[in-house]
């Protein structure tokens, strides 16, 4: 059965396993960002890590190619099937796609998905090809032409079939940013702390927040500036502050195994240096997020950030718990004094964020943040929303089993009027007491209970006590 | 800090701070780090800024010459005129030094080009 009647505008998306639940989010908004036909995106037919979408030409899937970090490689789709003769069948109807590479030089590659083949095994599927009118040389450095025969064996590592669910056979276009990943690894950065964010998480944040070059992007809790090389790498200026002055100015304990204190010429600056694009730094301010900072005309183009949760890195704001509205420092205390701080709690830090970016982003400019999430509490509505701004993606990392932290994208649609605030039920927020408390249910005395109660005193234990 | 930013900061957070703008700046340290020139991007950005405040700051630290005292009319397309804005907004640093609130005298110090804009808890509402 030809299951896939081919032309020569379907492309093949190859994804990566992990953050499938980016994967849509991040391709909307890379169609919104190219200014792509919608429709194709919702027309895609997807399995397991492969998405096929039909482009008039290769234009779109090279642009979207250029920025993805979740799909590895795109591939233009000449036949498909679930059985190999299927697949055969289905090339044999389209060998004119073959024509402007017959003279190319080519190898033939075998890719798998949930089994590994030896080389072996690989070697006769690459010969029931050899009907293909290919003239060229073989090469297997530097191929013109690379073409792949891709199986694809299910999700389930446990039950791995012996033929494969579905085949597909292309010629490689395209790879996708998954190299930038690599390049901005945590283990080699100059700059790092307890909460900096995974390289490919915030080249993902910097996607959805539509970041182009010469924009300006401002994360106001900005720690080791993780995300700003991000941003910086995507050629826009970038600014961050944060209330920690020990963290910006890098004076901070290091966060790396065996190393106590941190180099002198470490700072957010150093990193950005260090990747090659000291140029798209602008400043960071030691500043306290929950307070006005910036002139009321300058804007940002984005605002992505990651504030604190309270769990890791604590969540605090300048402020005193003294009651009496008259207090001052002590004339003499002044010079030394360390402005004391208070807990900022996380319902008033992501409703002054949603309220401070609806204000200071262009219109149609984004927010992108995380929040955490309790997920038993959970619902769509109880997230935060405020009437200028409107949620366009949310998608779920799990942290533990009662804990999430979730990715939202805001765009500004509009300046806010005075009516327009923000409106959060914290229920549904992770806060630190809730994600150190032990649910009594899958506790371990609770589990021995249960079990003792279930099956009878049978642990060595219970029987001395017993006795 | 680069002068784009001061063009930027205000004393807002203060209480009964009304403007906060501009922060009167004084510099112990300047250093000039070259960075690269986009006419594109500098003629983009000048919208936002206040050229008299710019001026004012490139005359208190010491690089009087870097910029004339009014904006060019055409200065989209007046390269030399942008060269000398990207100069003064990008490319010369405060190191050490401080800026004072307009209304309180309140100095914030900027260290190792950092400026630090955190008020203490008997200054803020």
């Amino acid at each position: 059965m030809v299951s896939h009647s081919c032309a020569n505008n379907t492309f093949l998306f190859w994804f990566s396993n992990e953050h499938s639940n980016f994967r849509l989010a991040e391709m909307e908004a890379l169609f919104k960002y190219f200014q792509l036909d919608r429709a194709i995106l919702d027309r895609r037919k997807a399995k397991g890590p492969f998405v096929l979408m039909d482009f008039p030409d290769e234009s779109g899937p090279r642009k979207l190619m250029s920025k993805t970090v979740l799909a590895h490689s795109c591939y233009e789709l000449w036949a498909s099937g679930v059985a190999l003769e299927d697949l055969h069948e289905n090339m044999k109807l389209n060998l004119h796609l073959v024509a402007p590479f017959v003279d190319d030089s080519f190898q033939f590659r075998v890719d798998t998905y949930g089994k590994t083949l030896t080389h072996k095994e690989k070697l006769p599927l690459i010969d029931t090809f050899e009907y293909m009118p290919l003239d060229g040389k073989v090469d297997l450095k530097t191929p013109e032409l690379s073409l792949h025969l891709i199986q694809f064996f299910g999700m389930d590592p446990n039950r791995v079939p012996e033929y494969p669910y579905q085949q597909y056979f292309g010629r490689w276009l395209f790879d996708g940013q998954r190299r930038l990943v690599s390049k901005i690894n945590l283990k080699d950065r100059k700059f790092i702390g307890n909460t900096s964010m995974d390289p490919l998480l915030s080249l993902l944040m910097a996607n959805l927040a539509l970041v182009k070059p010469n924009d300006i992007v401002l994360d106001p809790f900005v720690g080791t500036g993780s995300l700003l090389v991000a941003s910086a790498l995507m050629n826009a200026y970038v600014v961050g502050s944060d209330i920690d002055y020990l963290m910006v100015h890098a004076k901070t304990s290091s966060s790396r195994a065996r190393q106590k204190k941190r180099a002198s010429d470490e700072s957010i600056r150093a990193n950005l240096k260090q990747y090659g694009v000291e140029n798209q730094y602008l400043d960071v301010v030691v500043a306290d997020a929950s307070r006005p900072l910036w002139k009321d005309d300058f804007k940002f183009d984005a605002i992505i950030t990651d504030p604190p949760y309270g769990i890791r890195e604590p969540t605090e704001k300048i402020g005193t718990s003294r009651q009496s509205p008259d207090y001052k420092i002590k004339e003499e205390h002044l010079a030394l004094h360390i402005p004391s701080k208070i807990s900022y709690t996380l319902q008033d830090i992501f409703s002054d964020l949603l309220n401070y970016s609806s204000k200071k982003l262009n219109i149609g400019g984004r927010l992108v943040l995380w929040i955490p999430i309790s997920r038993t509490e959970y619902d769509e509505d109880k997230l935060p929303r405020n009437p200028a701004l409107a949620l366009v993606s949310n998608c779920e990392q799990t942290l533990t089993s009662t804990a999430s932290r979730r990715l939202l994208v805001y765009e500004k649609i509009k300046e806010p009027t005075e009516s327009c605030t923000t409106v959060l039920d914290g229920s549904a927020l992770m806060y630190r007491f809730k994600f150190f408390e032990v649910d009594p249910t899958t506790h371990r005395r609770a589990r021995k209970a249960k079990s003792v109660q279930e099956f009878g005193k049978s642990s060595k234990r219970g029987q001395q006590q017993s006795s | 800090m680069k002068l784009f930013t001061h063009n930027m900061l205000t004393s807002k957070m203060i209480k009964n701070v009304k403007v906060g703008y501009p922060l009167k700046l004084n510099a112990a340290e300047v250093k000039v780090t070259p960075s690269e020139f986009r006419s594109t991007y500098v003629s983009r950005m000048l919208p936002k800024i206040d050229w008299g405040v710019l001026y004012e700051a490139t005359q208190s630290i010491g690089h009087a010459e870097a910029i004339p005292s009014s904006i060019s009319d055409d200065y989209e397309k007046n390269e030399d005129f942008l060269r000398k804005a990207h100069h003064a907004l990008f490319e010369i640093e405060v190191i050490n030094g401080e800026m004072i609130c307009p209304e309180t005298g309140r100095k914030f110090p900027i260290k190792d080009g950092i400026p630090n804009m955190l008020v203490n808890e008997d200054e803020v509402n």
